[in-house]
């Protein structure tokens, strides 16, 4: 919480949202664990997702996004 | 911790109408009084039914004086860590530095840094290390704190931890663009918060 009034934090600053800077604080700490540990803390990196645009009021052939981590 | 201090300097201590108390707030209603009347008074022989609110756990009374148990929720997106647990005091890394909540706390809403949060309950303290998140304390001495991963120290893996903090320092020098920068210093950031984690 910044105290003094307008000051962002740096990732703010550099344009990433909060929600982008959580996930990559993450995924960092997901990336330094034990072994059997990091195993089942991969699994919850995935990420699997179909994203259509809509054009017209239709939508578009749909993209199937499935990645292991946030880039 | 002061951070109010400036604040509430400014206000003149009028007394309890001014500035409210932690003592003023009741529990919350179970049923809702007003739709229960005016249902009564349009038909008076069949039960009202109940409404969302009935169905609610109330939230805890905030009572007058200071309670002797802080009531912990630790959840993370995949399991809940602590679920309405009594402890003594929990430590969480807050962005302004570690800050130790007590039962009678004041509310606070308070955002993390990637940092260690200790839950200590008699003489046992637990330790998790959490990536980020939020911490809320509220005045009946409930602390909800969210994190998206929070992990017992003894997980984390020293060399994994070395080798990650010398990459990103590395990327940091030689980072361009204003992103490749900022996602840099959050590596050296997590990274050295990890290694002060398994040092301290």
């Amino acid at each position: 919480m910044a105290s003094a009034g307008g000051a962002a934090p740096f990732w703010r600053a550099a344009g990433m949202t909060y929600i982008t800077y959580t996930n990559i604080c993450a995924n960092l700490v997901r990336n330094c664990l034990k072994e059997p540990f990091k195993a089942e803390a991969m699994s919850r990196e995935k990420v699997h997702f179909s994203l259509s645009k809509w054009v017209d009021g239709k939508p578009e052939k749909p993209t199937i996004r499935s990645e292991g981590s946030e880039h | 911790m002061f951070r109010r201090a400036t604040t509430l300097l400014r206000q003149p201590l009028m007394g309890a109408t001014s500035r409210r108390f932690s003592t003023d707030l009741p529990a919350a209603p179970v049923e809702d009084s007003t739709f229960v009347e005016a249902w009564k008074k349009v038909s008076p022989n069949v039960e009202a039914p109940k409404t969302p609110l009935a169905y609610m756990k109330p939230r805890p009374a905030t009572p007058t004086s200071l309670p002797s148990k802080l009531t912990v929720n630790f959840v993370l997106p995949y399991a809940s860590e602590l679920s309405a647990k009594e402890v003594d005091m929990v430590i969480v890394p807050a962005t302004t530095g570690q800050m130790g909540v007590l039962p009678g706390h004041v509310a606070t809403i308070a955002e993390l840094k990637p940092g260690v949060l200790s839950v200590h309950e008699g003489n046992d303290v637990t330790k998790y290390f959490i990536s980020s998140g939020f911490a809320f304390i509220h005045a009946n001495s409930v602390a909800d704190i969210i994190a998206v991963e929070a992990v017992p120290v003894d997980r984390i893996d020293a060399n994994l931890v070395q080798k990650g903090l010398q990459e990103f320092t590395q990327k940091l020098n030689s980072a361009t663009t204003d992103l490749e920068k900022a996602e840099a210093q959050i590596g050296v950031d997590v990274h050295s918060a990890l290694n002060s984690a398994l040092t301290g």
